[in-house]
């Protein structure tokens, strides 16, 4: 690669990872839909460089492969396509949140506090950029659940699965060495594709309140 | 000789910082006209502004008390020694073991202070009304200074200005996460001290969407230039500030020679410029923020900030 | 990809997943639902010899296959229900096309996803392999989400979106803990596929970093045990197994909690073998009797009759976490017999409960009455299928329930105590509900049904002779896995 001072590039990988938290903060401030949508798509990309960057350091070459999956599924290929159904459903713009934004920051950052506590004694005994990595990693993953926890919207919901996931596979790429990386990233693409197109295909109405009358397939079935 | 130069060094910064105050707000101003397409006032308008105001005469309410009338030399005053202690072309000194940050976060503090008691002195509604709104974002603003503060402090392992810039400079420090969250908060905490757009309209004339124009909207005369002046050196010791901390190349040392310091006042200069010309632009970009969505703001700016300590702490070493 | 690449030779272990695979790609294409479902029923049956064969010649175990006897049964179980659920679901469908609830594009999609699901369930019960299991485990989830939301009409897809929001957070959950298993093994056993593999954890247990295990172990458990439909992560349970076609709540009921169950006794396997971690058997027993008590009582006012089934589901997954977590041999042996046990009778009642809804055609347990006297077969099977489920001799679960309850009581009577009290909430509110259904006087449609008896006779015909007398191989192998159990 370009770089070639191994100290600089170890500090840019925290840099990432870091700025991947961050970005994780700055989600679960979003009011609008767009923005939340645009800001995920940042998301993605530093996920893209990260794990680019931790392929290159480790010299394990499939991770390549998940960077590159990464990059164009998370944050260009499933982006638009969440676009595309805000617009052709015509879905509210605005963000219905469970709790104001100040609060849900305030969790958040309870739950940074809690991530640091929890994997302290798990990397006491690894170096300076596992540990950043793994901690980052849970940071991401406990700040996607804040955000699937206090969004009444499906799609930004799946935003913050989505949030998670990246998380997720911070950590996989983070500890060296861990097989079948590629594939549990591509199992769970498919699967966040797969719902996408499952809302789109079964058009899914926030609330479910709008359901189009046409396809209700009977009307004899009691729901409680 | 190191005093003789130490003292010489200072003596040029507390003119210039007076000096060039009033000359960046008027480049504000200009280039702000120039993106909204109008000819805009010249440059050195407000130097003019300045001199105009102190030939008039003041005017002042009946019940204004001897607080109203001593409010804008305490808080000139207390801008002006902060902005003369901040490194701006040098971090030699002669007041040098005095800029403290905690200090000067304090003397801020104070000159917020006297203008809301002022605005209060009079009785009238927009003064409790500035007053109140400014406190409010005081209460947020202030935290999350501090928050910046502790950040480079430990970085820094001091919170001596001139030996926390010296840190910054040789470690490269700008490439550390919390810096970077650091360097938002600094951003949004500059933009609300010192009333700028989103926070608040410098240039507004409507009573109610005023915070900072509210507190002074009683000063005439000479007292108002006073005011004003205080508000641009404002300017330039944030702006300084963030220059000292984040960007600290170009300044000269203890032991530089005087082409050397000359060279770091043209850095200083260009680095304020550019500055105010990046600031022009993002206001002209945004709007005005509701007032009570700035709880929003500054309070994430403070969030930032007190996860940036939480990661410093943690990660420090790294 | 190196998976292919390390799998070697075509051996019987991977005919369990070639024949699911290949006969999901032939349902794809075949339009008709009756040849299809016909196709569902020979490739079930096929896999189900597969499953005998494996259990007579093991195979040599590598990183991501292995066959133990732990596995072994659960996937002769699992073949056994899919195949008899298949024959099912071909009577069932045909009854859901009559009445247009099922369009004909769909029914190919439904027996696609079936044959699907049945590789993963496969995949995962047979893996080796951490991260094979849960892409499994993620993929079981997939198929059945689809399948759920088939109905498409407003509950169904709100079932099935809650169902996959909170078993995809849940999994993730459990991914993070494989995650951190596999950063402390590499950094003493060695990276690559060796430290993700169960049996390489397993046997170097006690050289893994015990505070990660404990960590790891939290996300893991909370992770599958949301999938096994343990307080207080259960609520996509109900919504999930009583929107669904009836076919699907069978198999979520009797295999896909099984699965989960699988898992965590997996994970649990390993932290035992190190004797610095903590000890999973109280967090376990807490979850198990908490879950117990809470299905006991929700039995209570359900109007809907999948939903009062469902939580006798929660109930009985409360009751053999609670069995796996007191430990020994005596009560793992009453836990795994209660797995087979408990498959078998839910899968008969949610087939009987599939034709009584087609019958009357509401799932409102107010309007369906007096099946004994309308529909005697359906009737009387539905006496004896909750007769079974309450805990009641002959039944198997009669069986383990008891062997449960004498081994608690011999080392912590309090827990005994809870246990019986949650049994007899169950009973004591499901009794009722069945006199109110099976006897009285008939309401609502009273046209006989064509339908499929013999999958819902062999499950409790097995059922009850278990209850009766369980054969000295079979009893001397399931104290085996018991022992292996810990």
């Amino acid at each position: 690669m370009l770089m070639t001072d191994p100290k600089l590039k170890l500090e840019i990988c925290y840099l990432l990872s870091g700025s991947m938290a961050i970005v994780s903060f700055a989600l679960l401030y979003q009011s609008r839909m767009a923005a939340t949508i645009n800001t995920f798509a940042v998301h993605a990309l530093l996920l893209g460089l990260v794990v680019a960057l931790q392929a290159d350091i480790q010299a394990e070459h499939n991770l390549y492969l998940t960077a590159a999956i990464a990059v164009l599924f998370k944050a260009i290929a499933i982006p638009l396509a969440l676009h595309f159904i805000i617009r052709k459903f015509d879905l509210h713009r605005t963000i219905e949140m469970v709790v104001s934004p100040g609060l849900t920051m305030t969790a958040g950052l309870g739950l940074v506090v809690v991530a640091v506590m929890v994997m302290r004694p798990v990397t006491v005994h690894s170096d300076a950029l596992v540990t950043a990595d793994l901690i980052f990693a849970m940071v991401v993953l406990l700040l996607g659940i804040l955000m699937m926890i206090t969004r009444r919207n499906a799609i930004t919901q799946v935003v913050g699965f989505m949030s998670l996931e990246n998380g997720l596979i911070l950590a996989m790429a983070g500890v060296h060495g861990m097989p079948l990386v590629v594939e549990i990233s591509v199992a769970l693409t498919v699967l966040v594709a797969c719902i996408v197109f499952g809302m789109f295909f079964f058009r899914i109405r926030e609330r479910f309140s709008s359901l189009d009358i046409r396809h209700l397939e009977s009307d004899g079935r009691v729901s409680q | 000789m190191a005093i003789i130069s130490e003292s010489l060094v200072q003596l040029l910064q507390v003119l210039l910082v007076i000096g060039i105050a009033p000359g960046l707000t008027g480049l504000i101003r200009w280039v702000k006209a120039r993106l909204q397409r109008r000819r805009g006032p010249p440059l050195l308008q407000a130097y003019y502004d300045l001199a105009r105001l102190s030939r008039k005469e003041v005017v002042m309410a009946e019940h204004a008390s001897w607080l109203f009338r001593s409010v804008p030399y305490l808080a000139f005053t207390s801008v002006w020694t902060a902005a003369a202690l901040v490194p701006t072309f040098s971090t030699s000194l002669l007041f040098g073991p005095a800029a403290d940050l905690i200090a000067l976060v304090a003397l801020l503090g104070s000159a917020r202070f006297v203008l809301a008691l002022g605005s209060l002195d009079i009785g009238t509604s927009f003064g409790g009304m500035g007053a109140s709104r400014e406190m409010m974002i005081a209460s947020l603003a202030e935290p999350a200074m501090l928050m910046v503060v502790f950040t480079v402090s430990i970085f820094a392992g001091t919170t001596f200005l001139p030996a926390a810039a010296e840190v910054v400079r040789n470690h490269h420090a700008i490439i550390h996460v919390s810096m970077l969250l650091i360097v938002i908060t600094m951003v949004i905490v500059a933009l609300a001290e010192n009333a700028r757009i989103p926070v608040d309209n410098p240039a507004t004339h409507l009573e109610l969407t005023m915070v900072h124009e509210a507190m002074v909207l009683e000063y005439s005369g000479w007292y108002l230039a006073l005011i004003e002046a205080t508000a641009s050196i404002k300017l330039v010791l944030y702006l300084s500030l963030f220059s000292c901390l984040f960007l600290p190349w170009g300044m000269a040392s203890a032991n530089s020679t005087a082409v050397e310091v000359l060279a770091g006042i043209g850095i200083w200069i260009g680095k304020l410029g550019l500055g105010g010309i990046l600031l022009a632009v993002f206001e002209t970009c945004i709007a005005k923020m509701r007032l009570f969505r700035l709880t929003d703001l500054i309070g994430g700016g403070f969030l930032l900030g007190l996860l940036s300590v939480i990661l410093m702490y943690v990660f420090g070493n790294i | 990809m190196s998976l292919l690449a390390d799998l070697g030779a075509i051996q019987p272990i991977h005919f369990a997943l070639i024949i699911p695979a290949v006969a999901a790609g032939i349902l794809v294409l075949i339009p008709g639902y009756r040849l299809g479902s016909q196709i569902n029923i020979v490739s079930s049956f096929l896999t189900l010899l597969n499953a005998l064969a494996i259990f007579h010649t093991r195979p040599e175990p590598n990183y991501y296959l292995f066959v133990d006897d732990f596995n072994i049964y659960l996937v002769v179980l699992t073949d056994f229900i899919s195949f008899t659920t298949s024959a099912f679901s071909a009577s069932y469908l045909a009854h859901e096309k009559e009445t247009g609830r099922l369009t004909r594009g769909y029914a190919r999609f439904y027996h696609a996803m079936f044959q699907c699901m049945i590789l993963s369930m496969n995949l995962a019960l047979l893996s080796n392999s951490l991260g094979l299991m849960w892409v499994a485990v993620e993929a079981a989830t997939m198929t059945t989400v689809i399948m759920v939301g088939i109905y498409r009409t407003e509950a169904a897809i709100r079932a099935s979106w809650k169902y996959f929001m909170l078993t995809s957070l849940a999994i993730s959950l459990a991914l993070f803990g494989i995650t951190l298993i596999y950063f402390t093994a590499s950094v003493t056993i060695g990276s690559g596929p060796a430290a993700l593999a169960w049996t390489v954890l397993r046997d170097n247990a006690n050289l893994l970093d015990p505070a990660v295990l404990n960590v790891a172990f939290v996300f893991a458990f909370v992770g599958f045990g949301t999938k096994v439909g343990l307080v207080p992560c259960h609520a996509w349970l109900p919504d999930a197994h009583s929107e669904g076609p009836t076919p699907i709540s069978a198999v979520l009921s009797g295999l896909l909690l099984n699965v989960g169950l699988y898992a965590l006794l997996r994970f649990k396997m390993i932290i035992v073998g190190n004797g610095l971690a903590l000890e999973p058997g109280p967090l376990m027993v807490g979850v198990g009797l908490v879950s117990l008590l809470f299905g006991s009582l929700m039995l209570y006012r359900r109007w809907d009759i999948k939903r009062l089934f469902s939580y006798s589901s929660i109930e009985h997954m409360g009751l053999i976490t609670f069995a796996f977590g007191m430990g020994g041999p005596l009560a793992n042996l009453a836990g795994l017999l209660h797995m087979v046990m408990h498959s078998l009778t839910k899968s008969a009642i949610f087939f009987v409960v599939g034709h009584v809804a087609q019958v009357k055609g509401t799932q409102d347990m107010a309007k369906i009455r007096g099946l004994t006297t309308s529909h005697p077969v359906i009737g009387w099977l539905l006496v004896v299928g909750v007769i079974s489920i309450c805990g009641l001799p002959p039944s198997g679960l009669f069986m383990s329930e008891f062997l449960l309850i004498t081994t608690t009581f011999s080392r912590e009577p309090i827990l005994a105590v809870i246990l019986v009290l949650g049994l007899l909430i169950a009973l004591g509110n499901l009794i009722p509900r069945l006199h109110a259904l099976a006897f009285g006087v008939p309401e609502g449609n009273l046209e006989p049904l064509k339908t499929a008896i013999w999958p819902l006779v062999l499950h409790l015909g097995l059922v009850l002779g278990a209850g009766l007398y369980l054969p000295e191989p079979l009893f001397a192998w399931f104290q085996h896995v018991a022992a292996m159990l810990g």
